[in-house]
This record gives C-alpha cells, structure tokens and sequence, in this order.
C-alpha cells in the first residue's frame, strides 16, 4: 500500500481493527461453541453413492444405539413435501426440481442426507449412524455436461424430461444496447483485413472450503425459535425458513455470531439447518449440528464449473469488433439458492473494461449427478474476467501485438467516463491508464520482458512468463430493480439503524452481517467521521435478527458500497434531527446552526453543543421542540442506483521449470482502483486474500469426480489449500477515482483480488510456454499438465492423465474417505 | 473410562473420560475452552493447535488421555495478567487475521516457532506456519505479524506498538 | 471427527507392550506419534478395539551412538531426530528428509518409528532407510529380532513386523561425511511426495567411491535404485554422470498412478529427481 501521512478523518485511516480483541485471545463464539442445556446432536447420515434409488433403511439397530433420541428419514419428519428455496428463476420456463431435506426414492448425489440421526452426544450420534443400514439400487451417474445434454442421455431428473435446467441469452444486438455478434461475426469471417478466433476455457469445478466448517443450532425454547447459524446471510435463512418449513417470520429469531468465513459458501439455506429447526420442534429440545471438514467438501455447496466457448472478432489492426460467448454450467444436483444466477451474474462482465460494440452471451445451466454449485468469492465475474483475459492473450499472439498494448487500444479511456458498455451499464469512473502505468512500472515490465527473450535465447531449464489482467467487476449488488429485471426473489438494498445513547455513545445497526470482513471496525470509521464522535464510541451490531431485524447480508461485495451508505443516510438523519434540537435549545434558527465535527454551533457565534449534549437532551426530553419526538435515532434503507465498477492492473511473473512442470509465483504486482478506501490495512487484507484464492484457482485446487460420481479428493490432504509456504508477497497498491454513484466515494474490495488473479496467473504459465508451442493449460496448471502440455507441444504423446485415481499413499491409505466401503487398512 | 490429570492455562483438571476422547474435544467440551476451534478431520489446517509441554500440536490428533501429567497452553491462557502476548498485539497490528477462526492455532504455531528460531526470514516462517491453513488473508499480514512480534520480542526491544488491544470483558 | 470406541493400554516398558498386543489379539492397533493414525481413526477408516499407546515408554526415544551404528528409539520424535547433533553428524540424510515430513506440529508428535511400521509409500523415511541399510530392531513374545531394510518394507503399509511384534529401534550405520541430498516433489507444501530421491555419495578425491539411492512413492514400498548406484561409483560427481546415472532411476520401479501423477509422469519425475539429488548432493 503507497502510505501517505495519516488522514485527520477517519476516512483514510489504518485503524487496527476492533474484532480482533476477542478473536486473538480466543474469546470468541463461534457456533459450535454454543450448546444450550438438554442440546441432543444430529448426525447426517450420507450417500456414499451418487445416484441410485433407496431400496430400503433399516433403522432398528441404531434406533437401539445408546444415547440415540431417534433416527428419522423425511417421511419420519412428515417433510417429504418440503423443497428447499431457490430464490433465482433465471427464465420464466427454468426447470426446478425439488430439493428435499433429504433424499427419499432416489439420491441424486453423493454426499446427500439420506436419514439423520439424534443422539445426545455427538459421538453417540455418529455411532448409531453406522448401524443405519441403507440398500441402494445403483443408477447411472449424470458426469459430463455435454453428454448430459445429448439425447438419450440418462436424467437427474425424469420428471423434468431434460438434463437442462435453462438457457439465458444476452443479446446486445435485441437488447438495444450494441451491435449483433452474428453480424459481426460474419463480416469478420468475410474481411480479410478481420479475424474470428475461437477459444474453448474450463473452469474447474471449486470447494469454497471456510475455515469453520458450518454449524447450526436450533433452540425450540421459549416464545421465539432461536437458530444460531455459521451463515452469511442471517436475514435471508430468516425468511426463508419460514418460506421453506412455514414457521411464522416473527417466531424466528436467527442469529448468526462469530462466523469463521464463508466467501459466497455460507450463503445457502441448508438442508441442515432445517432439520434441526425441524427436529428442535418435534423433540422440544436444542439440537445441534456441527459438520466435520470432509463432510463440508463433499455436500457443502461448491464453486465455478463451466465449460467456456469464446468466439472473439476483431480487425487486424487490433480493434475487437465483437465477442460470442457460450457457457455451460454445471448446477450439480439440485438449484441452490442462487445458483442459476451465478453464471449470469458474469453476463455483464465479459466486455470487462473494453469497448466492444457487440456482445452476445448464451449460458446453458446443467444438472449432474454432483454436488450442487452455488456462489463462490467473485461468482460468475471471475468466470467472465477469465475468459476475456485469457483470450485477449491469444488475440495478442494472433495479430503479434503486446497484450497490453492491444488491451489499452480496446480499452475505454479515462476521458470517456462515465461510460455506457455494451451490456447497458454505466461505468461511473475509473482510470486504466493510471493503474497500468504503476503497475508496469513497479513490476519493471520491460526488464522482465527483456529478461524472458534472455532465457528464451539461452533455452533455460527454467523459463519466464508475463501474465497479465486488467480487470474490472460490479460491485455493490445491488440496484433493486435491475435484479427485479433478472427475476431476482429479493431486492438489493441494505438497512441501518443508529441509536443515540443517553451517555454519548452511539450504537449501529447494520443489516450487513460480517464473518471477517472488519465491518465493526471500518463502519466505525464511517460513523465517527458523519457524527464527529470519537471512534471508540461507536458500538457495531449486527448478526441478530432481533438486534438488526432488517438486511439482506453479506456478499457480492456490497458492505460497503450499500451496507456502508445506509449508515451514512441515516447518521444524515441523526444530524437532521440533532439540528433542529440544538437550534430550539440554542434559540436560534435551524438555518444558522452549523455541524461540524460533532459540535452543532451557532452561526457567527461561539454558542453550541455537542452532539453527545443533545443525545442527552433528547433522552431527558426536558424540553424540545413541540414537533419532533425525544429522541435522535434514526434508520434508513438504501437502495442503491447503480453497481460500483473497481478495477485493476494484475502482473505476475511466473516461473515454469520445463523439466519438471512445475509453477512457480516469482512476483504478483497489482494497482488496485477501489474507490476512496476507508481503512486501507483492511482493503490490502481483502486484496491479499482474494488474491490468494484467485491463484488457488490457477495453481492448486480442482474438485475430483471419479467415473462413478464420487468426489475422490474429500479431504484436506487432497484438496489442495496453498499454505504459507506455497505463496509469496504480493506487491499490492491502490490508485483512486471515487465512484460518483454513492456518497463515500467508494467502490468495494471484497472479490476484486480473486476475480482479477486467476487470468494473470494462467496468462504468465502460458507466456512461459508460448515459444514451446504450449498454447493451453487447463486450471489448476499443476506440474504434471504443465509437463503433459509440453510434451504435446513438442509432438511427443503421453498417458492420459487418471483425474479419478485416489492417490495410493498419502497418510490415508488407497481408501476414498468419503467411500466407507472401500478397503481399510 | 481412562482418567487424565493434566494442567491447562496454569488450572489442574482431573477427569475421567472416554479414551477416544480428543484432547480438542476436552478443551472444549470439558473444560469449555472453546477458543481452541476445528478445522478439519486430518491434522491439516492446524486450527486446533496449542501447546503440549511447550510444542506445538495439533490438539486434534492427540488423545485427550496421551496428555495424561502434561501442561497444556491454550489461546485462551496466552496473555499474562491481562497483558497479550507480544504475537497477539502484532497479529492486531498487522491485520494478520480476518474471520479469526485460524488465528488461534496460527498464533500458537507462531509462538512455538519464535520460541524455537528468534529471527526468521520470511521464508522461515513461511515453513514454519506451513501446518496452518488460513482461507482470508493470503498469509501475508500474518508473516508481518511473526516478524513484528519477532522484533517485538528481542531483549531490550522498544518496538512502538500502536494502541495496545486490552484483554477486554470476558476472562 | 469422533473415533469409534477402543479400549486403551498405555505400557510402559516395551516386554508389557508385547503382552498387551499379546492379550488384545489382531484387532489391535499400535499409537505412536498418532499422526496417521488418529485422521484414519477420526475417519473411521479404521476402527481397532485397542490402541496400545507406546508413548509411556521413556526408553524408546532415545537416540544413541551404539559402537558403528546411531541406534533411534521408535518413539523418537521427528522434531528430535532432525535436531539431534548425532543423526546431523552420522546419517544427515535422515536429518533432512526428516525435516520435510509434514509440518512442525505433525513432526512435534510423528516418530521415526510410526512412520517406518505405517510403510506409506508417500512416507518420506523409508527411501531413506532402505537406501541406508538402516536395520529394524523387532520386539515380540520371543524376544527382538532384527531385519534388515531391504526385507522390512513388503507392501503398502506392510511392513516385516508380524502380529504380536513391535517396531522398538532403527539402526543406522554412520555415514559420517557423506554427501547426502533429500529431493523432495509434491503438489503444495504440505502434500505429500508425488516423488522423491535420497541420496548419500561418499566423494572421495572428487570422484565418486560409493552411493546409495532411494526412491519414495515409485513403488508399493520404497524402492533402492541399485542401477543408479552403480551408474555413479567411479565416476566424476557432475553435471554428465548425474544426468547418465538416472537414466537408470526406474529401474525396478512399479509407478502408482493417481490425479497428481500418472506413472509416466512420475518415471519422468524419477529421473530429472535424481539427477537433481546427485547434484545437490556432490553440492
């Protein structure tokens, strides 16, 4: 980060954060830690199968189990009917299939709840869950998109006749907003002066893998039901839980305390969850449910999973004239509760920070026998980011441009903000000129290149690849009414509330419920700047639905960029109301009284007072004006107008040993354009981490299916997470051009380093290897298809590589842990 | 049932409990320190970690009755007369955590590391912190954070700390 | 997350570990460090009805120079044996294989024992053992036997330790100055080896006059890769002899194939490893 002389406003400010007093010293609550007397443990009794039909559960044995309350199937519970939510129907004709708390007739993945068990202890629990005896009829399992597609391929789904779940198109030709790619296409492949080139990427499928596995307790005692939930979205579950098991809104009180991460993860409506809602109420007792880490990989929701045809068109001289693109998204199983929407929401991002004059964007969801896919950090913009990135590359190496000089030719100039694209949104500001320049100049751009043609020249072992990305995404989800155009189930706005104590503190209530984010401390930040009170002061609360009874969570970046300004329209209101106190006790006209920095003062003169005196005033009531009410609380809700549009220059130097495959980050430089950042220690946070999970994409961690739809990497000594000792420094900055559409200024951080890393990286293995003939690797760009891939550049052929085998050694054995069946040692 | 005597945070524990019994699963479930926190079922993540005998384990894969006459430190028992540990002040200052879920064990594994190698370069400790998996912060502010506190911890050191977190509430 | 139920014993001398093992017959399950096995219990991948816990017995860490051999308790702990000024001195091949073994909480309780009698072909010791002729010292009913490296590994996770007996002590002959080099190739940090070589070189005026090599995860056990030792005695330790000795890397090798890497992958990987490992090794 450029460190600069430490702001007078809070604004601007590196404040440490306030959570951290309690997360450093363990006094923390996450939910697992809560458990109310008399709280029985439910275990979820999985299919080791992917798809096959129950034939039969015998639930006598472990019903005799000690310490076990019950064994239950749906029909047991009397929720055979029950559907779990869906709350994006992306076409009027999509194709939903019900997905039950748990399976009953047929499991449709493995990994899905067959029966669950409840017990008093969460051993006793998982031990009577081995005596469930369920026979399977074993069908064929749905893998492979295409194939799913084809006719006569087996369904997931009978009832719903098809594997397709919908198709969505986005048409700039029909929609009014640009060209027609047809037509583009066309007079591309008629001009000899024009290109079409043609790219086909995959996104691997992705565990968003939290660190806190999710957890739930449900508390059937006293008037409310309280649900303690390891989830994002604490308003949302709330609603949707009486949606989904019809208990009334007002008799639900969720509460989602210390949560351990989630990056789009925690953002479903859990079959879990509403059994334990479900059994609290049968059982008149807490019940509890804590999953273990290979269970959250298996059946917690996953990430990406697309196959990518790009068509691109363009000029030789470089200018693009048009991009196709034709995506297939595998939904897994089931819809989760914005699944669908997930591939679309990268709709509007394929165009990124060009000015390409026609678009056309078709995506076809499909349902497999998998595990259901649903938001992961970034959730459909790093898909449409890579894409674009990556064949911007390839449009480089066609014409022989420099990628970075083709991109700024393409590029929308800083003098042509605000900008409408191709899509019909309107880019408020941005500057790509002045990110690039920094970065290239901190990363030494044309020394790197110059040190590239060396070991190209001299036939280093070990060679080096430029990988760039520039990048741009929405933020701040979202316009109300652009989601209510995409058949969205809910708007984007977000809720604030604050409370002016009698003692001169002030309390903040915020619908955006935090598991990392630092929102105690930045909203603080914010609060102490609008009311000119000490930052102390402030006391952020959140994650309650009886505290914040109204919000719409944490996601998509939108703390800040809607979260934040709710806070700011109704401390607007606080210091309206505080105004017209003041000017009653101060006998003076509302007009002539001045705010700053939390003292309210007559114009001209030297009499005033605090803002903490009229909270005090105000909750005394002694004497105030006779058309207000003692108090200067206040809330507002926001909806905003239009997304946040941050961007960014990505460089990486990537080092590729030919001998071995290997992939090494030499150095990641990014110049981030986020807006006004209000704590800069917390935005380069955000940065890093989303950094390191973007290049967790391109380097390490794929979700493995074997050919009979069982996940063979299920626990974390295969699912690759990169440690400390697989990553190196990012060299990260910000550069600044606030947004106009919001009062702050800002824009968001919270995805921007996952959405812009994975194409950079890729990009540089791929320059690494360009001269070598190598012109795809797929992701992750492990060592072993990084070798594959020069072996078939070279014309030599290689064994097909088996993504399905269980790695022999390894700590567990040749067994599939998530394959109880197998062979134990 | 097996017994296991053992001393935690300072506090003599005497109970009887099952041999499967994790000693994690003690810490929290006995002894309700829950700031000690799970990660996973394979002795990865290290989330669990704390301090058996003055090293560094994962709380996950010991018995509770292998720790039968140990000394264990928790998170919980790190600061010292409601002073923190020269780690926890650095992992504030550095913004070495975000969801905190990892920080627990990331700051026991820190501490046993220093203790063992005073000064690491930024690769030391990378290694050093290679049993800890953290999801939100791309490790970096957390290699600033060893560091810091290695600075931090030197004889004689004055490094400025920047308003010191008080143990606030809570015990 | 919640191993199934077992009774528990905690011996502590290693003729009451035998008679425990004896009293509990075959569904029982020796603890060392509990590193592998407490994940393949928390998963239930495995369920003994006892566990013999062999942490009580004091005598079976140590580490001691005994006449030409360094003598290792079963029960010593990586952490110890990668420091021990000993192992540093005599077997530094030990010393640093050891030292990529997981991470330090794992070599905090994994002992050098468990990891040998656990026999994973991912595990990086036995390459190390095997390439050193390390002898395993082998408790039972009758009395110890020893069995040297070459018989001890038999198949994955099957070691020559028979029913009834326990690992006690692995014996090192000195490979005082020796150059020695531990190439280690896995997918992250913390992964196990997809690949990786051992090897001690005794340079005597420059040239080569003994080598031992071993391979781990090449096999269902680890493999001694006799061709290259014999590719590399007599000659000069450079750039041309290391690249020709480990043409000869998969000789006697059965690749296992897995997502990471296909067994043609891992020969090739064999190979540019050993060459790499020689190199390092002559320094």
């Amino acid at each position: 980060m450029t460190t600069t002389a430490e702001p007078t406003t809070e604004l601007g400010k590196a404040r440490t954060r306030k959570e951290d007093a309690r997360l450093i010293t363990g006094r923390t609550r996450y939910t697992d830690a809560i458990t109310p007397h008399g709280t029985l443990h439910m275990f979820v009794v999985r299919s080791p199968i992917a798809h096959a039909t129950i034939t039969s559960v015998d639930k006598s044995a472990a019903e005799a189990a000690p310490g076990v309350l019950g064994v239950f199937t749906a029909a047991d519970l009397g929720v055979e009917a029950v559907g779990l939510p869906c709350a994006w129907p992306i076409t009027p004709d999509m194709k939903s299939p019900q997905r039950p708390l748990l399976a009953t007739g047929t499991v449709h993945f493995a990994g899905e709840g067959v029966a669950v068990v409840v017990a008093r202890t969460p051993a006793e629990a998982r031990d009577a869950a081995d005596l469930v005896e369920i026979d399977y009829d074993p069908l064929e399992p749905v893998l492979d998109m295409e194939a799913a597609l084809a006719d006569g391929a087996t369904l997931v789904h009978p009832d719903l006749g098809t594997n397709e779940n919908a198709t969505w198109v986005f048409d700039s030709g029909a929609a009014g907003t640009g060209g027609s790619v047809d037509e583009a296409i066309a007079a591309a492949e008629a001009d000899p002066d024009s290109i079409v080139l043609k790219r086909r990427f995959r996104q691997q499928r992705l565990i968003p893998a939290f660190m806190e596995p999710r957890s739930c307790v449900v508390d059937p005692t006293g008037e409310q039901i309280t649900v303690w939930a390891a989830t994002q979205v604490p308003h949302i579950l709330r609603t949707m839980t009486t949606v989904t098991l019809g208990v009334p809104e007002a008799k639900l009180r969720v509460i989602a305390p210390d949560v351990g991460g989630g990056f789009g993860g925690k953002i479903g409506v859990l079959p879990e969850e509403m059994l334990c809602v479900a059994l609290a109420q049968r059982l008149n007792k807490p019940v509890k449910w804590t999953e273990t880490r290979s269970e959250s990989l298996l059946a917690a929701h996953h990430g990406r999973d697309q196959i990518q045809d790009i068509t691109i068109t363009a000029k030789k001289d470089g200018t693009v004239t048009g991009l196709d693109v034709h995506l297939l998204a595998d939904m897994g199983a089931y819809l989760g509760l914005v699944g669908p929407g997930v591939p679309i929401l990268g709709a509007f991002m394929f165009n990124a920070i060009y000015k390409f004059p026609a678009l056309k964007f078709t995506c076809t969801n499909v349902f497999t026998t998998k595990t259901l896919t649903d938001a992961y950090r970034g959730a459909g913009r790093p898909e449409a980011t890579f894409a674009i990135e990556r064949i911007m590359d390839e449009l480089a190496v066609e014409l022989g441009r420099d990628p970075m000089d083709l991109r700024k030719q393409n590029w929308i100039a800083h003098e042509e903000f605000p900008f409408t694209t191709v899509v019909g949104l309107t880019y408020d500001t941005g500057n790509y000129e002045q990110a690039t320049e920094q970065a290239m100049a901190t990363f030494d751009y044309a020394g790197l290149r110059r040190e590239q043609e060396e070991r190209r020249a001299r036939g280093d072992k070990v060679q080096l690849g430029i990988g760039i990305s520039t990048f741009t995404e929405m933020c701040g989800l979202a316009p109300s009414r652009v989601l209510g155009s995409l058949a969205y189930g809910a708007g984007g706005w977000e809720a604030a509330s604050i409370r002016m104590l009698a003692t001169g503190k002030v309390e903040v209530v915020t619908g955006s419920s935090a598991h990392g984010q630092g929102h105690e401390t930045a909203f603080s930040q914010i609060v102490a700047d609008q009311l000119g009170v000490p930052f102390e002061d402030v006391e952020i609360l959140h994650g309650d639905t009886q505290i914040s009874p109204k919000g719409l969570d944490t996601y998509g970046s939108r703390s800040l960029a809607v979260g934040g300004i709710a806070i700011v329209k109704a401390a607007d209101k606080v210091i309206a109301k505080a105004k017209k106190l003041a000017a009653h006790l101060l006998e003076a006209s509302e007009d002539d009284i001045e705010f700053n920095a939390g003292q309210f003062t007559v114009r001209g003169t030297d009499k005033g007072k605090a803002i903490q005196e009229l909270a005090f005033a105000a909750f005394m009531a002694h004497d105030y004006p006779e058309d207000m009410e003692p108090s200067l609380d206040a809330e507002a809700v926001y909806d905003p107008e239009n997304f946040s549009f941050p961007h960014g220059t990505h460089l990486a130097a990537m080092e590729v040993d030919t001998e071995t495959g290997k992939v090494a980050l030499r150095r990641y430089v990014c110049v981030d354009d986020i807006g006004n950042v209000v704590n800069p220690l917390i935005a380069e946070g955000q940065v890093h981490g989303g950094l390191a999970q973007g290049i967790a994409q391109a380097l390490f961690e794929e979700a493995n299916y074997d050919d009979q739809g069982t996940l063979v990497n299920g626990t974390f000594v295969d699912y690759t997470l990169p440690s400390a000792a697989d990553l190196p420094s990012f060299e990260s900055s910000t550069v600044s051009t606030p947004s106009t559409s919001n009062p702050l200024g800002v824009k968001g951080v919270g995805e921007a380093g996952t959405i812009a890393s994975t194409p950079a990286i890729v990009n540089g293995v791929i320059d690494a290897l360009r001269h070598l003939g190598v012109t795809e690797v797929e992701m992750p760009t492990t060592s072993q298809r990084v070798w594959r891939a020069i072996q078939e550049a070279q014309g030599r052929s290689t064994q097909e590589t088996p993504v399905d085998t269980h790695s022999p050694g390894a700590g567990l054995g040749s067994i599939d842990p998530n394959n109880p069946q197998g062979e134990v040692q | 049932m097996a017994q296991v005597r053992v001393t935690v945070d300072g506090v003599n524990y005497a109970d009887d409990v099952e041999p499967r019994m994790l000693l994690v699963q003690y810490l929290r479930e006995r002894l309700g320190k829950t700031g000690t926190v799970v990660g996973c079922d394979t002795s990865n993540c290290g989330a669990c970690t704390v301090h058996l005998n003055g090293q560094s384990v994962k709380s996950c894969s010991v018995l509770a009755v292998q720790a039968d006459g140990a000394e264990v430190l928790t998170i919980e028992g790190l600061a010292r007369d409601g002073e923190l540990h020269p780690v926890q002040k650095a992992f504030n200052e550095c913004h070495g955590l975000q969801c905190g879920y990892c920080t627990p064990g990331m700051i026991m594994a820190a501490v046993d590391l220093l203790g063992d190698n005073p000064d690491p370069d930024e690769t030391e400790v990378r290694e050093g912190i290679e049993g800890n998996l953290c999801r939100c912060t791309g490790y970096q502010n957390i290699v600033r954070s060893v560091q810091r506190a290695a600075q931090m911890m030197k004889p004689g050191a004055s490094v400025p700390t920047e308003s010191p977190a008080p143990v606030a509430g809570g015990n | 997350m919640i191993p199934a139920k077992f009774d528990y014993v905690r011996p502590s001398s290693v003729d009451e570990a035998v008679a425990a093992l004896r009293d509990a017959g075959e569904d029982a399950k020796i603890l060392a460090g509990g590193q592998s096995l407490l994940p393949v219990l928390r998963l239930r991948l495995a369920a003994p009805s006892v566990i013999i816990d062999l942490g009580g017995i004091a005598d079976l860490r140590r580490i001691a120079e005994d006449g030409d051999r360094i003598a290792i308790g079963a029960m010593a702990p990586h952490h110890d044996v990668m420091r021990d000024d000993l192992v540093k001195q005599h077997v530094s091949l030990l010393s640093q294989a050891t030292a990529t073994v997981a991470d330090p909480q794992v070599r905090h309780r994994g002992t050098l024992g468990g990891a040998l009698a656990h026999a994973d072909p991912a595990g990086d010791l036995g390459a190390v053992a095997l390439a050193l002729d390390a002898e395993f010292v082998i408790a039972g009913a009758s009395g110890t036997r020893t069995v040297p490296a070459s018989e001890f590994f038999v198949d994955y996770f099957t070691t020559a330790i028979g029913e009834g007996e326990i690992l006690t002590q692995v014996r090192f002959p000195k490979y005082t100055g020796w150059a020695t080099h531990y190439e280690k190739f896995n997918r992250t940090a913390q992964a196990w080896s997809m690949c990786a070589v051992a090897v001690a070189l005794r340079i005597d005026g420059g040239s080569i006059a003994e080598a031992r090599v071993g391979l781990t995860n090449m096999g269902t056990t680890p493999i001694r890769a006799s061709g290259v030792e014999a590719a590399l005695v007599g000659q000069q330790a450079n750039e041309d002899s290391a690249r020709a000795a480990a043409e000869h890397a998969t000789e006697g090798t059965a690749a296992p194939s897995d997502a990471d890497a296909a067994s043609d992958y891992r020969e090739h990987l064999a190979r540019v490893l050993t060459g790499r490992a020689v190199l390092a090794a002559a320094g």
